[in-house]
């Protein structure tokens, strides 16, 4: 007897098979990334110094249990926090330890508020009770003031160092991207010196 | 002659669907590399705030994920109605997190274990108690690197 041929496999099905691995998959896709605000918490110290730190450079904010904001002891809008955090920041009255001036601040240079970027703090006092959202939103709000600020000083010394017209939220993002064709030595230079200037000095104290 | 006639009354031809295999395919396996699968069941409500001020967690394999908020409402009969921490797939005290973190770290390479993160999923309505006693666990599991994780949007939707 003649050996016959093995019959071909109807493939006509291939396509529907295909389609519902392709709607299964559809379907469990979370195409979205995990982003937030990213911060390091301070480690546990054995011993801890007292440090006198002038209270002209310590920017309060608290946050009490029915989300009321009060900064620098006075009722304050959530969206009037960013300015005044920047002004506060910003304005250079007086020296940092090395007893250099800041010659970048564009502030009111007001002796009774901050020496300098390096010296200014940030304390966030909130309660128990506090609601999560209201300390993101003021968590946000400081995070940017704090990027207003690089992002000023980005613009100023970027082109001196060959980075035109990229903030430094945009030179943190191109640092970290893997395509990106410039020269990410010098760009660290430059990111960790705006990184020095407006260091984010930020202590949190839960009541 | 009869060549540049043009053919009459013919049928329309059917579309070759040979080539459709392929292009499911390709679709496919686009979305079976771009799938990450749900790692934990949710037990509990979690509606992330927003903020603007955001950057992106990288590396998803050296991420924690520690969830609070209310457990959902089949699960609130029997755990009542305050804002809970959930690690992995079940509710746990803030005791419990030393342990989490010193699992996590087990599971995972030697020279990874600096870039762990610790991503904060907290419902917006929870209390900063709860978030407060995490970030001290944390603290005292010297895991600082942290992220509270949030939807992109203006602070605005937070009210």
């Amino acid at each position: 007897m003649a050996k016959r041929s093995a019959p071909e496999v109807n493939a006509g099905s291939m396509a529907d098979i295909a389609f519902l691995l392709l709607i299964f998959f559809l379907v469990t896709t979370t195409m979205e990334k995990d982003s937030g605000i990213s911060r390091k918490l301070p480690p546990i110290e054995e011993s801890e110094e007292d440090v006198v730190i002038k209270q002209k450079n310590i920017f309060t904010v608290l946050l009490n249990g029915k989300d009321q904001l009060l900064v620098e002891d006075e009722l304050m809008e959530l969206k009037d926090l960013r300015a005044a955090a920047v002004e506060f920041l910003d304005n250079g009255g007086s020296t940092d330890n090395e007893g250099n001036s800041c010659d970048y601040c564009k502030g009111k240079r007001d002796a009774s508020s901050s020496d300098h970027p390096d010296k200014a703090i940030i304390s966030l006092k909130n309660n128990r009770e506090t609601s999560y959202k209201a300390y993101i939103s003021v968590q946000n709000e400081l995070v940017g003031a704090y990027n207003e600020l690089r992002n000023r000083r980005a613009l100023e010394i970027g082109p001196q160092k060959g980075f035109r017209d990229m903030n430094f939220t945009e030179m943190q993002k191109n640092y970290k991207d893997v395509n990106w064709p410039g020269n990410k030595v010098k760009l660290e230079e430059v990111i960790d010196q705006i990184k020095k200037e407006y260091p984010q000095k930020l202590s949190e104290v839960l009541e | 002659m009869s060549k540049f006639k043009k053919k009459k009354g013919g049928d329309l031809p059917a579309v070759n669907t040979a080539s459709l295999p392929d292009i499911v395919f390709m679709l496919l396996f686009f979305f079976m590399v771009a799938t990450v699968m749900r790692e934990d069941t949710l037990m509990i409500e979690n509606r992330l705030p927003s903020a603007d001020q955001i950057e992106k967690l990288e590396k998803k394999n050296l991420v924690m994920y520690i969830y609070v908020g209310k457990p959902s409402s089949s699960y609130k009969a029997k755990y009542g109605d305050e804002a809970r921490i959930q690690l992995n797939d079940k509710f746990a005290q803030v005791s419990e997190i030393q342990a989490f973190i010193a699992a996590e770290r087990a599971s995972k390479r030697e020279e990874e274990i600096p870039y762990l993160t610790t991503s904060l999923r907290v419902d917006k309505e929870a209390n900063m108690g709860i978030v407060g006693d995490i970030k001290q666990e944390l603290r005292k599991a010297n895991a600082l690197k942290l992220n509270y994780t949030t939807t992109q949007g203006d602070v605005s939707n937070n009210n």
